[in-house]
């Protein structure tokens, strides 16, 4: 803020405070996490993603057997692990994203997207529980 | 209101509170668009195909599950898998998941400043098109060599 001369109003050049400047966590209240963890997670998920589905798709035939014995090796159990946790948090914020940008009522936002959090928390454990149980 | 002899006329159709149309300049917005051009085609299929890859990832936590599970639950997700339904089903997740991977990297590239001049956003749209056409049809042809 710039001191009044005489006969002058004062004068605001910012209007965010300083402390907010600072912090520059924005009206998100958490800055540009939620943004960045999308990004984090699509460049983690690119190598994992198109490891799992070359090793379907050239495995296509394995028996219950055989897929016990991919899924247990080390190596996939890891990998499949990391596969499932970055696969549920980047489909829960991007579908947060597209639940707050159509959801015209506060409630329906809200709801939606703790169901949308609660599904992808659950089916996240359920499908590491299998891995595990089957690799340990 | 009369047949719109003028496209810029679109964003002069207000509402006042109660309702009642008014003419006044409203900010541009869906009306305003192509929505066959490529640029918003491409940007809203982003958003669809990232929806659609949840019907691939079911798809997987079933499969992961019935895995541990046993011999009858996985039989059952193959069966399913393998039936007309299941392989249309992962087909569509197939394209669906080329194309969100492909737009992303797209989009990654848009994050880190490079490629929002038109000529280039048409060049990386087309290569995104054809990139996920080529690259759906060499996972099905693997995936049928190895069945």
């Amino acid at each position: 803020m710039s001191h009044t001369t005489s006969g002058q109003a004062p004068r605001q050049a910012q209007l965010r405070s300083p402390l907010g400047r600072v912090r520059g966590m924005g009206s998100a209240k958490s800055g540009a996490h939620h943004w960045w963890m999308q990004r984090v997670t699509s460049i983690a998920l690119l190598p994992l993603t198109i490891w799992f589905v070359l090793s379907l798709a050239t495995n296509a035939g394995m028996t219950h057997g055989e897929v016990l014995l991919w899924i247990g090796s080390p190596l996939n159990a890891v990998l499949l692990l990391a596969l499932i946790g970055l696969t549920f948090h980047h489909t829960a914020s991007g579908l947060q994203v597209i639940i707050e940008d159509y959801a015209n009522s506060e409630w329906v936002k809200i709801a939606s997207i703790l169901a949308v959090k609660a599904v992808c928390w659950l089916l996240g454990i359920a499908a590491a529980l299998a891995v595990l149980r089957i690799a340990v | 209101m009369s047949t719109m002899q003028d496209s810029r006329e679109a964003t002069m159709v207000g509402r006042r509170s109660d309702g009642t149309l008014i003419r006044r300049p409203l900010s541009p917005h869906l009306q305003v668009y192509d929505m066959l051009q490529m640029t918003s085609a491409l940007s809203i299929s982003h958003r669809i195909t990232g929806v659609a890859w949840v019907a691939g990832v079911l798809v997987m936590t079933w499969w992961l599950v019935a895995a541990a599970a046993g011999p009858s639950a996985f039989d059952a997700v193959q069966w399913f898998l393998g039936s007309f339904l299941g392989i249309l089903l992962l087909m569509g997740v197939t394209a669906a998941a080329w194309f969100h991977t492909l737009a992303g990297i797209r989009h990654l590239a848009w994050d880190a400043g490079w490629g929002y001049d038109i000529p280039t956003v048409y060049k990386t749209g087309r290569a995104v098109l054809i990139g996920t056409a080529v690259l759906t049809a060499l996972t099905w042809l693997m995936l049928l060599i190895s069945w």
